[in-house]
């Protein structure tokens, strides 16, 4: 019997294709390419650029915001008569206006700005470095280390959010470094479960079997197949990570624990809303507002986009 | 069980052979149920099972949904760890090796996977799905896995220039089990389970397929045990064959002899299931209950049987059938 052809006519490149080439195609430039690739995908995209920029611009903000705040964000301003400038509404002087303490909003926006940056980016690294190598080793190797990991997690989820960071806090002492801490002690274990549970899935892919079967190791399954899958679910978490960074911190500085030698778009707005200004005070309450939805959907958006090039079948070819 | 097989086991030098295997998974066997005594559920997948297959033989294996068959042709390439008897490898004991040892077989002992859509890894081109197991087993020269992948992409009929870049997405069944089958060959394996690699398939290219693993069974000399439950497909390219229920052996033998003489009822009963192409040829309904030891007058099962323990007869040359009784 004669053997089946099922291959469609002359495909791409027609029929003139160099196999060498086409090999020397397929390979991978080895250590960062696949993130140098992945960047250079993720600029093609227009949402994940505009993300990309809006990130960038915080970033430089933040680097540069000693350099960029007109005044003293904590020093109490006089207007010309010498009275405390207090709520004034934006002007030549003060773009954004001031507070009610007669503080120049757009000085504190920009020390803000590098707060978030600390605060969030830094615990989002730790968060996802932590539930990621939990989640992964918990979901892949179950049995006993799974019981173990997901104890832990089950009664660190059992533990409530602000009373133990209010109590952690307190006894630590009020520093950005604290706050880091609390935040990765309250935040590693929705992440890592949500690691665990990708991992599950996908361990059990009959590629992972046929991998085990060609005689791969632990580690190498789980850097090759399972990693690439379980990366942009961490990622995404971090992204949302940032945002209760610092929303956590925001919370914190509103009970007095904030770290009194920064000054947060979180604190600005609670000070706002103790102020009673909330409603009125629109130049005390949009910036910072305004920098925490750029900021955190910038982030979601490049997490999204990330996630979508870096999966083949959801590429756009 | 100590007629049959020993027919079996003086085949000048077999690349497999079981002894007696079995394999039993235990279900609810957790921290929180030992404690509180309760004894874990045991499923005997495999049990008891003697078996050999020799260089470029194909060898079939059937038997329904649950006979234990996959479980079979997984613990045979370690991929489960078997719970007794032993498997040996061109006459070296693989049973209970790990480390080095295991890495060794598993370049000798390949699997096909039934369904291409789930073996090859999404995000792996096919060039990089095929040299996966020579990276594994530490070919690190780049231009020597090449030429390897494409020999092994020949091999297979799939033109290299074409498809090295293509990632699985793009291709359609009958190719990813081309490429599925090019990666288990890469390494140059003697011995390759191949489970149900058809039955996912469309029937027009599943020829193709069953042609392409006699012939490299044939050409490099491949034991193939090829497991399955469509009867067709194993007459068309299967030498022996045995027919799995419940985790056991009731018969086995060459398959024309055993398709057309069936000794075993469920046998029988399998071969009744095939639908047949003669109009003339009116199927007689068996009681599909599956009960094959038991008290049904289906088959030979009328004779009583004197023997203690479970045995084997041979009713032609070449041909065992399980005593029904046990």
């Amino acid at each position: 019997m004669a053997e089946m052809v099922e291959f469609p006519g002359p495909g791409r490149g027609g029929p003139t294709r160099d196999v060498l080439e086409v090999w020397a195609g397929t390979r991978r430039r080895s250590g960062l390419a696949p993130f140098v690739d992945g960047l250079r995908l993720l600029v093609r995209d227009p949402f994940a650029l505009v993300g990309l920029v809006i990130i960038a611009v915080f970033f430089l903000v933040a680097a540069l915001s000693g350099f960029l705040a007109p005044y003293d964000p904590y020093e109490a301003l006089p207007t010309p008569e010498g009275e405390l400038a207090r709520l004034e509404t934006p002007s030549g002087d003060h773009w954004l206006g001031t507070t009610a303490f007669g503080n120049d909003v757009l000085s504190q926006l920009l020390v803000g700005t590098r707060v978030a940056f600390i605060v969030g980016i830094s615990a989002a690294i730790v968060v996802g470095i932590i539930s990621t190598l939990l989640g992964l080793l918990s979901g892949y190797y179950g049995r006993y280390v799974d019981d173990v990991i997901m104890r832990a997690t089950d009664v660190a989820l059992s533990i409530p959010t602000l009373p133990i960071a209010i109590v952690a806090v307190a006894i630590l002492g009020a520093s950005l470094r604290n706050i880091i801490l609390v935040v990765v002690l309250l935040f590693w274990r929705n992440g890592a479960r949500i690691v665990r549970s990708v991992v599950l899935t996908e361990k059990e892919k009959v590629y992972v079997q046929a991998a085990r079967a060609a005689g791969a190791s632990h580690l190498y399954i789980m850097r090759v197949h399972i990693l690439p899958n379980v990366i942009p679910v961490a990622f995404l978490w971090m992204t949302m990570s940032v945002a209760f960074a610092i929303l956590a911190e925001a919370s914190l500085s509103f009970i007095g624990l904030g770290d009194p030698n920064a000054m947060s778009w979180g604190q600005m707005l609670n000070l706002a809303f103790t102020e009673g200004s909330i409603r009125t005070a629109w130049w005390w309450v949009l910036p910072p507002s305004l920098c925490l939805v750029f900021l955190i959907s910038s982030i979601y958006v490049v997490g999204r986009a990330w996630e979508e090039k870096t999966n083949p079948r959801l590429r756009r070819r | 069980m100590d007629d049959g097989p020993g027919g079996w086991l003086t085949m000048a030098s077999p690349v497999v052979e079981v002894q007696g295997l079995v394999k039993h998974f235990t279900l609810g066997g957790g921290v929180v149920a030992s404690m509180l005594g309760r004894s874990p559920r045991v499923v005997k997948a495999v049990d008891g099972v003697d078996l050999t297959i020799g260089r470029s033989e194909v060898f079939g294996l059937v038997g329904e949904s649950g006979s234990g068959k996959s479980t079979l042709g997984m613990t045979l390439v370690k991929l489960y760890q078997p719970t007794e008897g032993s498997i040996s490898f061109r006459g070296r004991d693989v049973t209970r090796i790990a480390g080095s040892a295991l890495k060794t077989y598993r370049k000798d002992a390949q699997i096909i996977f039934q369904d291409p859509y789930g073996s090859l890894n999404p995000r792996l081109s096919v060039a990089q799905v095929v040299e996966e197991p020579l990276r594994i087993h530490g070919v690190s020269d780049d231009a020597e896995r090449g030429t390897k992948v494409v020999e092994a992409l020949d091999r297979v009929r799939v033109p290299a220039a074409e498809y090295l870049d293509r990632y699985p997405h793009e291709l359609s069944g009958g190719l990813r089990q081309r490429i599925a089958i090019a990666r288990a060959i890469v390494l140059e394996p003697e011995f390759i389970v191949a489970d149900e690699p058809v039955s996912m398939l469309d029937v027009s290219i599943q020829a193709g397929i069953l042609e392409l693993l006699e012939r490299l069974s044939r050409e490099l000399g491949l034991a193939v045990l090829y497991v399955s439950h469509d009867i067709a497909t194993v007459r068309y390219i299967c030498d022996r064959v045995a027919v799995m229920y419940l985790g056991r052996f009731v018969e086995y033998g060459d398959t024309e002899t055993v398709i057309a003489r069936p000794g075993h009822p469920y046998t029988k009963r399998l071969m009744a299931a095939v639908p047949s192409v003669d109009p003339a040829s009116q199927r007689t309904r068996v009681d599909a209950h599956p009960d094959p030891s038991g008290s049904d007058t289906a088959g030979a099962a009328t004779e009583t049987c004197t023997h203690e323990e479970p045995h084997w007869e041979e009713v032609e040359p070449e041909h065992y059938v399980a005593c029904p009784l046990h």
